[in-house]
């Protein structure tokens, strides 16, 4: 067996809070990625174990650098929607849409109202797609392989209806300055309506296969416990911040688009033994974070029904200058994505093209607190905080 | 508009030779089976030598027919759990030459070794993983005059060889020189040796009620038809059974408990660094432990080679022509019987696998020492006074024997229409999505 | 329906005139009418600032939503912005309780330092969110945050020299021998070069 290797014991990269050189030997030193199957992309999460038991766990992040801020100083609004897509790539619509918004915000755009409600309509199915995905990922890493695929079978049905919106199923570019780029085809509001009847039943149905499962329940309930106080202090935001018991949702409490037109409840973390939660479950812990995505899905598709129903006809897309001009000033815009609070500056220029385009990944604040949380904790509970936490490396990077 | 969110699709059926490759298949494996029925009989006329060589030849040939079709199977119900097909394409039907393309992508593979990898160390481990698990068919009956080597001790003999599986699966933790190869060893090892202990006791039980270790003879105790079976005599038989089972998931390393092989965590535990053939072997006798466990409930619990009607009935055809004793072996006793058995516990295991999640390494260790291992003691010593206070014909007896083997019937049932209703539905129940898009074959 | 005009509870010059009254010279400038209210305090005075609006009960101010760098060239200026945000949580407690937290005051606090010397005090203890904003803010735009307690790179490489998100950083040419000409394609000699 070769020996630690130097380079990671300390003198280039100490860890936290200890002197380089003073890091003792005698724990194991495991390096769990950049590519393992369940740290959700490129991440790099350096343990110090004894044993099964993780005494520390530092995050590495930046294998997916790819330098969007430093380009959305250099292309213009427009162009740079796009980038947002690649962001937290599992519900682009929402990232396209913080954008849009910011943008609109700075130039004094305002968007019709069917364009509004284009717009909420394919965020919410994106939250959908996104959760979908969390769900069967987390199935995945607790090794349940089966709600995997059902959450993929599913998702399916929601990227054929992007594709025929917009040509693509993953990144859209679709919810651009000013609107939509397109508008809806025909045939879309039905298909939706059916997919929604279709859905809704199945969300129970995945309760019942792994949220209420006794293997499930024991793997999460109780594990990566974080207090309300802790997720506040450490910005967490989304389902994270929801599932410590913090009734906080932007699309209610700092409302934005059209969001306050809909009814919908915000789902937290309640202790075990309310309802049909298990006994074992503790606010704030992996199960209530991931219980909140399967009552959140429901949620947006209740949300979906309402938008089916005051949906307007007119235009898809303000009337956009081909050369948009940025005035100076600046515009900091959050809007709710699938994993938190997805925030926008935008700094204008007075010119074609902005002068600083900064991004808050909501993942980039809820992976922070994994060092917190993962103290003593087996290596297994380490898979399952991670998963629960639904990290997209696509915004925690840029 | 309306056309591009319709759902595509044509399926096309191969034709000529590809149509009826699985089905001839299919006729040249159960005609070799129904064909070697016929040397049994000259067997006792063979001289030692030969008699061994062929059953060794048996012996492996069964565990590699058995491994490359159970990894096909693996894959078809893996599939048609989770709303998919599953292979399609290689050979025709269903896929059916998956696991033979399969195998010889991995046999022509490049041998990789590891710098720093112990190379004695990282060849052998691969060899002790897999000789025990073919090594133990040798005592392993597929009817009575079906067995390579009729063993005083078989179950011992076969349970020592289950247990020597372990050191092959550490040596290769330890070999490849890769820290989350060792954490696989380790929980294995933690894991396979624990659950050795409530094994023993669960198997304890039927070994007090036949009195004997010789597998032959346990399997011949249940001729009497389906209450005869031993898992039927008392509710602490039935127990054992249960016990039975879900020990050896733990020691097969199979979900809810293949920690070791955890890849979502461990990315592929102890066999992360083996590729190749190497790791074939390691996939081989994971198949092979899966079918001796679930042959050796079979024999232990269920009626071993016989089938649920009284082999008193056909005892005339047993001496009769070819063909009466081959339909004497397809309707009362056979082999035939023992690996519908065995292949009927395998797809228990697949089911489970690909249903339940992952027990954590802790609570494995919690389930086995202070759940199952009370509970198999607790049982064992029942059973013991059971079988002293009561005999074996009194009243008792035989209502015990009622009640358990109703609540038999009534599980198999169960399980077997549940099957049915699934194979029936199929269509519906994989979901539109896959019989729409299926690609054309 | 903008985030400033549903914040109920304190505005922006509400704030600024509690902060005045309690620290003499902290508030340098308001700012509260632009599409990004919030005011500008002076750097040395920050970190009291920032436990004031933290611990106070009137402000509360208990979420740092993002620290964002922003580099004001050609004048010889960094900007470093904070945005606050106060979550309140419901009136009654005890119990699950059906209300929602409410925002009770968003703000921005900005930070002028000079590009040459860009220090500033670390805010990473009032609010722990702060320990990955300043070390990105330092891995990409070069300021400093005094008193942070493990401050290296985040998202550049460890090795990498200097902050890319200046106006004036200059690409690198090479990056442990992989040659990268900053806009055109890589020659092919210099790609087949091993190190």
């Amino acid at each position: 067996m070769t020996d630690i290797d130097p380079q990671i014991t300390g003198e280039t990269m100490p860890a936290p809070g200890v002197a380089p050189g003073t890091l003792h030997t005698e724990d194991l030193l495991v390096n769990m990625g950049p590519q393992h199957p369940s740290t959700h992309g490129v991440l790099r999460l350096l343990l110090r174990t004894d044993g099964e038991l993780v005494v520390e766990a530092t995050p590495h992040i930046g294998y997916l650098h790819r330098c969007a801020e430093k380009i959305g100083e250099n292309v213009t609004p427009v162009q740079f929607v796009p980038m947002t897509d690649r962001l937290d790539y599992l519900a682009a619509m929402n990232n396209n849409h913080g954008y849009s918004l910011a943008v609109e915000k700075l130039c004094g755009i305002e968007v019709p109202e069917r364009a509004r409600y284009i717009r909420v309509i394919m965020c919410e199915l994106n939250r959908i797609a996104s959760h979908l995905v969390s769900f069967g990922s987390y199935g995945l890493d607790m090794g349940a392989f089966t709600p995997f695929l059902y959450a993929f079978r599913e998702r399916e049905y929601i990227v054929d209806l992007f594709e025929a919106t917009c040509g693509a199923r993953l990144t859209y570019n679709y919810l651009t300055i000013g609107g939509a780029a397109a508008d809806l085809p025909a045939g879309f509001l039905d298909r939706l309506a059916w997919f929604l009847d279709y859905f809704e039943p199945k969300i129970d149905e995945y309760n019942r296969l792994l949220s209420y499962n006794y293997i499930f329940v024991k793997r999460t309930a109780g594990v990566g416990v974080i207090s309300a106080a802790d997720a506040i202090a450490y910005g967490l935001t989304g389902p994270c911040l929801r599932g410590s018991g913090v009734r906080w949702d932007l699309r209610r409490c700092v409302p934005y688009e059209i969001y306050d037109r809909f009814e919908f409840d915000i789902p937290i973390g309640v202790p075990g033994g309310t309802d049909d939660i298990p006994p074992e479950v503790v606010v704030g812990d992996s199960w209530s974070r991931y219980y909140v995505r399967m009552l959140e899905m429901k949620q947006s598709v209740r949300i979906l029904r309402q938008c089916l129903r005051q949906i307007p006809d007119g235009e898809y897309r303000a009337k956009v200058p081909r050369v948009l001009k940025l005035p100076a000033g600046e515009v900091y815009l959050e809007v709710e994505g699938a994993r938190g609070q997805l925030g926008f500056l935008v700094v204008g220029d007075n010119g074609p093209i902005p002068r600083r385009v900064k991004v808050r990944g909501p993942s980039f604040c809820n992976l922070s607190i994994i060092p917190h949380v993962c103290r003593r904790v087996l290596l297994a509970d380490v898979a399952a905080i991670l998963g629960s936490i639904d990290v997209v490396m696509g915004e925690v990077d840029r | 508009m309306a056309a591009c969110l319709s759902p595509v699709g044509a399926v096309r059926v191969g034709t000529g030779v590809q149509k009826f490759a699985f089905p001839i298949f299919l006729i040249l494996l159960l005609a070799s089976i129904a064909l070697a029925w016929a040397p049994a009989l000259l067997w006792p006329n063979k001289p030692l030598l030969v008699r061994d060589v062929l059953a060794v030849v048996g012996v492996v040939a069964f565990v590699s027919l058995f491994a490359m079709f159970a990894i096909w199977w693996e894959r078809k119900v893996a599939a048609r759990i989770q709303s998919r097909l599953g292979p399609m394409r290689v050979g025709g039907w269903h896929g059916w030459a998956q696991s033979l393309a399969d195998g010889l992508k991995l046999f022509q593979k490049e041998d990789i070794f590891l710098a720093g990898a112990d190379r004695p160390l990282y060849r052998l481990a691969a060899y002790i993983a897999f000789v025990p698990a073919l090594c133990l068919f040798l005592a392993l009956p597929f009817s009575t005059a079906w067995i390579a080597r009729d063993l005083d001790v078989g179950l011992i003999f076969i349970l020592a060889l289950l247990g020597l599986g372990v050191l092959g699966v550490l040596l290769a933790g330890w070999a490849s020189n890769n820290k989350w190869s060792i954490y696989g060893a380790m929980r294995e090892a933690c894991q396979m040796i624990s659950y050795e202990i409530p094994l023993g006791f669960a198997l304890l039980v039927p070994i007090l009620t036949a009195g004997t270790l010789r597998l032959t003879a346990i399997g011949d105790l249940q001729d009497a038809g389906f209450p005869s079976w031993l898992a039927f005599h008392n509710p602490f038989l039935l127990i054992a059974a249960v016990l039975f089972f879900v020990a050896t998931l733990a020691s097969c390393k199979r979900a809810p408990f293949d920690l070791p092989e955890a890849e979502s965590e461990l990315v592929a535990g102890y066999h992360t660094e083996y590729s190749g053939f190497r790791w074939a072997l390691f996939f081989f006798a994971e198949y092979a432990e899966m079918f001796a466990a679930g042959a050796l409930a079979a024999i232990l619990f269920f009626g071993a080679w016989h089938s649920p009607l009284p082999a008193e009935w056909g005892r005339t055809w047993r001496s009769g022509p070819l063909w009466q004793q081959a339909l004497h072996g397809v309707l009362f006793s056979g082999p035939l019987w023992l690996i519908g058995k065995g292949l009927f516990f395998v797809y228990v295991q697949m089911w489970l696998r690909w249903t339940l999640p992952r027990i954590r390494l802790d609570q494995v260790m919690y389930a086995c020492v202070q759940v199952m291992l009370p509970l198999a003691m607790l049982n064992l010593l029942a059973h013991a006074v059971w079988q002293w206070l009561v005999p074996a014909d009194s009243l008792l007896a035989q209502i015990a024997n009622g009640v358990c083997t109703a609540i038999g019937a009534v599980t198999i049932v169960a399980i077997l229409a549940t099957i049915a209703y699934g194979l029936f539905h199929r269509r519906r129940l994989v979901g539109t999505l896959v019989v729409d898009h299926r690609p054309g074959a | 329906m903008t985030a400033a005009e549903h914040a109920v509870g304190l505005s922006v010059q509400e704030i600024a005139s509690l902060l005045q009254a309690r620290f003499a010279d902290a508030v340098l400038e308001v700012d509260a009418d632009s599409k990004h209210p919030g005011i500008r305090v002076a750097p040395e005075l920050w970190h009291d600032v920032a436990l004031f609006l933290r611990d106070d009960p009137r402000l509360r101010m208990n979420l740092l939503r993002c620290i964002s760098a922003v580099d004001l060239h050609p004048q010889p200026y960094i900007e470093v912005i904070y945005d606050l945000l106060s979550m309140r949580p419901p009136a009654s407690s005890g119990g699950p309780s059906r209300d929602l937290w409410s925002c009770a005051g968003l703000i921005a606090v900005r930070v002028r330092l000079p590009r040459d010397r860009a220090h500033v005090r670390s805010v990473a203890d009032v609010w722990p969110t702060a320990n990955w904003h300043e070390r990105e803010a330092f891995d990409l735009m070069g300021v400093t945050f005094d008193g942070h307690p493990d401050l290296r790179r985040i998202l550049c490489p460890d090795d990498w020299v200097g902050h890319p998100l200046r106006k004036d950083y200059v690409f690198p040419t090479e990056y442990h021998g992989i040659p990268a000409a900053a806009g055109g394609v890589t020659d092919g000699a210099g790609a087949s070069e091993d190190h």
